[in-house]
């Protein structure tokens, strides 16, 4: 029987195999951020163990940066001394460092793919949950916890149960106006938060195909919020094109190689996945969030559920809580709900496509009085590529912050926050209780629904608005 | 590590689903570079209301967090199992645990044992009547106790191994270095490097 890509990118990576064990996997390309690593860079230096591939590993300073006073120390010392934990282990173990203040700082998830490191079949871990954006290359990519880390430093592989797998087919052509992130808040709100579970998720489907790679990225960001530790989407010519003259991706005659053994990496027409879940491009609409999970989210176009529309007791009791917590009303329209701040940027919308879609909506208008709109590139090459277009000054133009790259208000690690009680309209991946700050509350949307909510003052999107000069 | 083979101990009844790691943990504790003190930081935004379950006297020293489904979403933070383990906790019970949060447990001495969630709510209720109530969880039988109830309980053979006999599992693989040693001499060469 044939194999699924998965199965293919983890059979190439098996180290070991024995019975009633893990298979041990080999892992290609280890990246490093401040807050998961100082604990086990403190596990090696108590064991007197090196890392063993530092070429294989990087490190970027991304989750407690400030996007604004970069030239600064960090004001806030423990952010200041995590930081500088993170250069002490890199300079003690000769790990490869992007700190703050150099052209290739950014945000974990967006460094490796624009430098090229990230690349077709490989094994790609993280200390970070949303390290399953590199699946938008066909890789297997997952978030790991500081233990794995460590073990993934001390000896460049992991001890892995096999997974099973999940089609999620998304079939036919987009229609107008619907982008990656509608794609997926809609997969999440199908499939739950515990759906994808003990799975990897392949995305596939004419949808899918006409994707970019950063809208494949974006996609594959949030799989973790379905509960799938990966979501992958095989290579194709958009993957070979987007890699090709990269920094790190191959050349001349390696590059042919590399090629040819990436279109083997596709899933076999006679492999079967454990689960297929099937959806139609042309049900899809711009979508958003009203709770506190990723899962509870509706069309842009309908209005907070009723906890009694939740046949299942723990579904309903979570409905009561989070319309509690998110201070809303059942039945209200989303459309009315008014918001306070607007965040664009982090891993899942903060690269430079993500950034033109939101300037194209605000070219021309202004940000609602009532409105704070945030705008953080995911790097500093994606902060210097919309400087060169201009779109910094589209924003300012229209009164939105432009910042500095980082994690920022997505986590709220650094000091741009949400204000207790405040509501934000928000390009991030989690709408978590607090997450975007003590009390906040969070509405997932796109770039494009967001820049439309900064201008209404409620959540909305571009057809909401009035013409520009209208 | 520190073996595992039977822990009986008073039991926190915590009736919400989709607990993530954010609220196990907020963002703003994971500043820290050490591996322990996060017991303050455990649920940090519910305790601030005083009548969230563990704010009740009744429940101090608890060491059993009986939880609703898809416990332990959202980030990778082990720090979310540290905060457990240094608030005392050794075992967290729910009907579905999420992977990473799973895994990270395994790795530190946290036993996150799956029952089916009639258990998790007839365990609510027991302790909910009386929270003295013991509740064991054995994990040589992979059974859960408490009184007359006696369910069993799931969780991955190879991380019970491990528990079971408290190793590290660095030390593990390095047994089979000269395995990724040669594993490593096959890589293709377009693969790329960081430097």
């Amino acid at each position: 029987m044939g194999r699924t890509l998965a199965e293919k990118v983890w059979d190439a990576h098996v180290v070991r195999r024995a019975e009633d064990e893990p298979d041990l996997l080999y892992i290609d390309l280890h990246l490093v951020h401040e807050v998961t690593s100082p604990q086990a860079f403190d596990g090696l230096r108590a064991a007197g163990r090196p890392v063993r591939r530092p070429d294989l590993t990087l490190a970027t300073e991304d989750h407690n940066v400030p996007t604004f006073d970069i030239d600064k120390p960090i004001a806030d010392p423990i952010s200041r001394a995590q930081v500088e934990a993170l250069r002490v282990n890199a300079a003690e173990f000769g790990v490869p460092i992007y700190s703050l203040g150099d052209a290739e700082q950014g945000i974990v998830h967006v460094v490796g793919p624009q430098l090229g490191l990230t690349q077709p079949g490989m094994t790609v871990v993280c200390g970070d949950s949303h390290t399953s954006t590199h699946g938008a290359f066909g890789a297997l990519a997952f978030g790991i916890g500081t233990s794995e880390v460590e073990h993934v430093l001390a000896t460049q592989t992991l001890p892995l149960k096999p997974f099973k797998t999940m089609a999620i087919e998304i079939d036919g052509p987009l229609p107008a106006g619907v982008t990656a992130k509608d794609v997926i808040l809609r997969v999440i709100a199908e499939i739950g938060t515990g759906g994808g579970q003990g799975y990897v998720l392949e995305y596939r489907g004419e949808a899918i195909r006409a994707l970019s790679m950063e809208a494949r990225m974006t996609v594959c960001n949030m799989s973790i919020e379905a509960g799938a530790r990966a979501g992958l989407i095989a290579p194709d010519q958009t993957t070979f094109d987007y890699l090709e003259g990269r920094d790190r991706a191959p050349q001349g005659e390696e590059w042919d190689a590399a090629v040819a053994y990436w279109r083997t990496l596709v899933t076999d027409d006679d492999a079967e996945f454990d689960t297929v879940v099937t959806i139609d491009a042309a049900t899809l609409s711009p979508f958003v969030t009203w709770g506190t999970n990723p899962g509870q989210g509706v069309p842009l176009s309908a209005s907070v559920p009723s906890p009694a529309d939740y046949a299942d007791e723990q579904d309903r009791t979570g409905a009561e809580r989070a319309l509690e917590y998110m201070g809303l009303t059942a039945g209200t329209p989303m459309k009315d709900i008014p918001v306070d701040t607007v965040f664009i940027g982090s891993c899942t919308n903060g690269r430079i496509e993500d950034l033109r879609a939101a300037a194209q909506v605000l070219d021309g208008r202004k940000v609602a009085d009532s409105v704070t709109a945030l705008v953080v590139p995911g790097s500093v090459r994606v902060r210097l590529a919309a400087e060169a277009e201009g779109l910094d000054k589209v924003f300012e133009a229209a009164g939105a912050q432009w910042r500095n790259a980082g994690c920022s208000m997505c986590l709220a690690m650094n000091a741009d926050k949400v204000a207790p009680g405040q509501r934000s309209a928000s390009t991030s991946n989690r709408n978590f209780e607090g997450r975007q700050g003590p009390g906040s509350r969070t509405h997932l949307v796109s770039p494009q629904v967001a820049a439309a909510t900064a201008v209404v003052g409620r959540l909305a999107s571009p057809a909401d608005l009035a013409p520009v000069g209208a | 590590m520190d073996k595992f083979t039977v822990h009986t101990g008073r039991a926190l009844p915590l009736r919400r689903s989709n607990v993530d790691t954010d609220q196990i943990i907020p963002a703003e504790y994971l500043k820290r570079i050490t591996r322990h003190g996060f017991e303050d930081a455990l649920f940090a935004a519910w305790r601030q209301d005083p009548t969230f379950v563990l704010n009740d006297p009744a429940y101090e020293g608890v060491s059993i967090l009986v939880a609703g489904p898809d416990f332990g979403t959202g980030s990778s933070r082990e720090h979310a199992v540290w905060a457990l383990q240094d608030y005392g906790f050794r075992v967290v019970l729910s009907s579905r645990f999420a992977d990473i949060f799973r895994g990270n447990s395994g790795k530190g001495g946290l036993l996150t044992a799956v029952v089916d969630q009639p258990v998790v709510e007839a365990l609510w209720d027991r302790i909910d009547a009386d929270p003295a109530t013991e509740v064991t969880v054995d994990l040589e039988a992979r059974e859960v106790r408490a009184g007359d109830l006696v369910a069993p309980f799931e969780v991955d053979d190879y991380i019970r191994w491990r528990l079971l006999e408290g190793l590290d599992d660095i030390g593990l693989t390095l047994q089979h270095e000269a395995d990724i040693t040669a594993f490593e001499a096959s890589r293709p060469a377009f693969t790329p490097t960081t430097r």
